[in-house]
């Protein structure tokens, strides 16, 4: 549905996305994940139609973004980072003029605009004045003139960012209940909000794409070793020592060495051994007491620290002569 | 090309915040106020003229209201500076607002969009005009009135207004700052008016140019009555020229991002 190749944008000098290449299928919801200013904004704002890339293709629902944009954009629903509204008009008629822009034929747009805030949940607020809402309703008029035309595909930028935690799993089970009608893209920097609605992630730092597809196999791919975290009261040493005797552990860290208390540490076998069983072993052959003895589940967070973490080390060996062209925090230029 | 929505929205977003009020009523107040001022000074100087028949002969209304109602320099300086409010918003606002990130993604060519804020702005300038139709009534209730010169005033004024608003639609698609947009626009359009003041120095061709290129002359012929096809051209290339640079301009920032 959704097919990125070599993309690359420059605003001048600066090269905002370099080579970035993704595919979303149909109906899936994907996350864009990213820290602020790698390139997120900027690729969806292409995708979008906003504004044409320096270099490579993007596809939409087969049709070439900058060739043919106008049919992209009768296929796509476009929810841009800070929610741009017409703060001087009301809810109802600023989506009868979205519909009307985006070609929803005269008899269907009465039902259609209903049908839309009743599902955004914004029905009391039609004859609101649009600066007069909350962020959060704000947020959900976005939403609804980006459904209101009933999209293939929906690229929503930073959908749940300024909410309050009740708003944000509203618009979250919102975005979910649109999978399978539609194809979802959707930038965050909120690591659990991916896990909690996609099915799939990118992920782009500094401009570059360096990870990309399902949740679990990113985990796989990232964490070759399952982990287990143990307290165990010994002296510590011989405790230590004995873990790490068993065979098919790669890896021990001690968490806290908190004196003489109990000894705490993660302990690292390769995916598909169960060490568990053995450290039950060792400590009641020792008469070790065993405090605590839990597997350890990969996050997508840790996933994404190690490999920002790598990316940015392999930078800093590759002794960058110009520090000033890191992409910092809102180095996204306005449009 | 999907115009109409464009427009629509337009004017609701005139009619909705005070703007197009402000500007209606300004516009209303002064222009009464000139016109009492014209009419009364014509009926006294038509009771003298009847004292004395042999001179009242030419005394026309159209020559002497309508005419300086609607070109007069206290007028001019009016519909100068009331134009940049009306075109002020039309672009720098959806920049200020981000709103142009939206409405550039929906499937609405950038044509369309230029000229349906165009048509929005003429819309409510037309209602300005429509307004002073109330004066030549008044005039008509009176005394007998040319309705071929009247005429040919209002179309002067139309499609002078036209040229007026593209010129200030372009200086707003320049700028986010409206006040900048507004201050602009009276710039170029004080230029545009006195071109032709400084022609009356420069002899030969160059005169003939300014003179050429001068609003004020232009908009005279048509006040006298007088509808020339190169007056009517004037105005209608001022007013592409302009809508095609908004385009222009417009496309740039999109190129941009």
């Amino acid at each position: 549905m959704i097919e990125v190749q070599n993309l690359t944008k420059r605003y001048g000098a600066f090269t905002a996305i370099r080579d970035v290449s993704f595919s979303v299928a149909p109906g899936e919801i994907v996350g864009f994940l990213g820290p602020n200013g790698a390139g997120k904004s900027t690729t969806m704002r292409i995708l979008s139609c906003f504004m044409p890339a320096s270099g490579g293709t993007a596809k939409v629902a087969g049709y070439d973004v900058f060739r043919e944009s106008m049919e992209v954009r009768r296929r796509i629903g476009y929810l841009p980072e800070n929610v741009p509204l017409y703060n001087d008009m009301r809810v109802a008629p600023y989506l009868d003029f979205v519909a009307e822009a985006k070609g929803v034929p005269r008899s269907a747009r009465k039902r259609r605009i209903a049908e839309v805030m009743d599902r955004c949940l914004i029905t009391d607020m039609q004859n609101r004045l649009i600066r007069n809402l909350s962020k959060g309703y704000r947020q959900r008029v976005g939403l609804a003139q980006a459904i209101v035309s009933d999209p293939h595909v929906l690229v929503l930028d930073e959908p749940t960012i300024g909410l309050d935690p009740r708003q944000i799993t509203e618009v979250r089970s919102l975005i979910k209940s649109l999978a399978g009608e539609h194809t979802v893209i959707l930038s965050t920097h909120i690591l659990p909000e991916v896990s909690m609605v996609c099915t799939g992630v990118v992920i782009i730092n500094r401009g570059e794409i360096v990870a990309q597809g399902p949740i679990d196999r990113l985990v796989e791919e990232f964490f070759p070793t399952a982990r287990v975290a143990v307290e165990m009261a010994g002296p510590r040493a011989a405790v230590l020592d004995g873990v790490r005797g068993i065979t098919g552990v790669v890896r021990v860290d001690a968490v806290a060495a908190d004196g003489d208390g109990p000894t705490r540490f993660m302990v690292e076998s390769a995916r598909g051994r169960d060490v568990r069983g053995e450290i039950f072993q060792l400590a009641a052959q020792q008469k070790w007491n065993l405090l605590e003895l839990r597997p350890v589940g990969m996050t997508l967070e840790e996933v994404f620290m190690r490999i920002v973490a790598g990316e940015e080390s392999e930078a800093a060996v590759g002794a960058s002569p110009l520090p000033a062209a890191a992409p910092v925090d809102g180095a996204e230029p306005a449009p | 090309m999907r115009v109409w929505p464009i427009y629509k929205k337009e004017l609701r977003l005139y009619f909705s915040t005070p703007l197009a009020w402000a500007i209606l009523f300004t516009f209303m107040l002064v222009m009464g106020f000139f016109f009492n001022l014209y009419f009364r000074f014509y009926t006294q100087m038509s009771m003298q003229m009847a004292m004395n028949p042999g001179m009242g002969r030419d005394l026309s209304v159209i020559e002497n209201v309508i005419r300086p109602l609607f070109s007069g320099l206290l007028s001019v300086i009016l519909f100068l500076s009331l134009m940049p409010a009306i075109t002020m918003r039309l672009f720098s606002e959806e920049f200020k607002n981000g709103t142009l990130e939206l409405l550039l993604t929906y499937p609405v060519s950038d044509t369309a969009i230029v000229v349906g804020k165009f048509l929005g702005g003429l819309s409510l300038y037309l209602a300005m005009l429509i307004s002073t139709l109330a004066f030549p009534a008044m005039i008509w209730y009176f005394t007998p009135l040319e309705w071929g010169a009247l005429a040919s005033a209002y179309l002067g004024l139309l499609i002078m207004g036209a040229a007026f608003l593209a010129v200030g639609m372009f200086v707003s698609s320049l700028t986010e700052n409206q006040i900048i947009a507004a201050l602009g626009t009276f710039t170029l359009l004080i230029i545009l008016w006195a071109i032709g003041w400084g022609a009356e120095a420069v002899t030969g061709p160059t005169g003939d140019v300014l003179r050429h290129l001068s609003v004020s002359e232009h908009l005279d012929n048509f006040m006298k009555g007088v509808i020339e096809s190169r007056d009517v051209v004037y105005f209608l290339d001022l007013t592409v020229v302009f809508l095609v640079l908004s385009l222009l301009s417009l496309q740039r920032r999109r190129w941009k991002g």
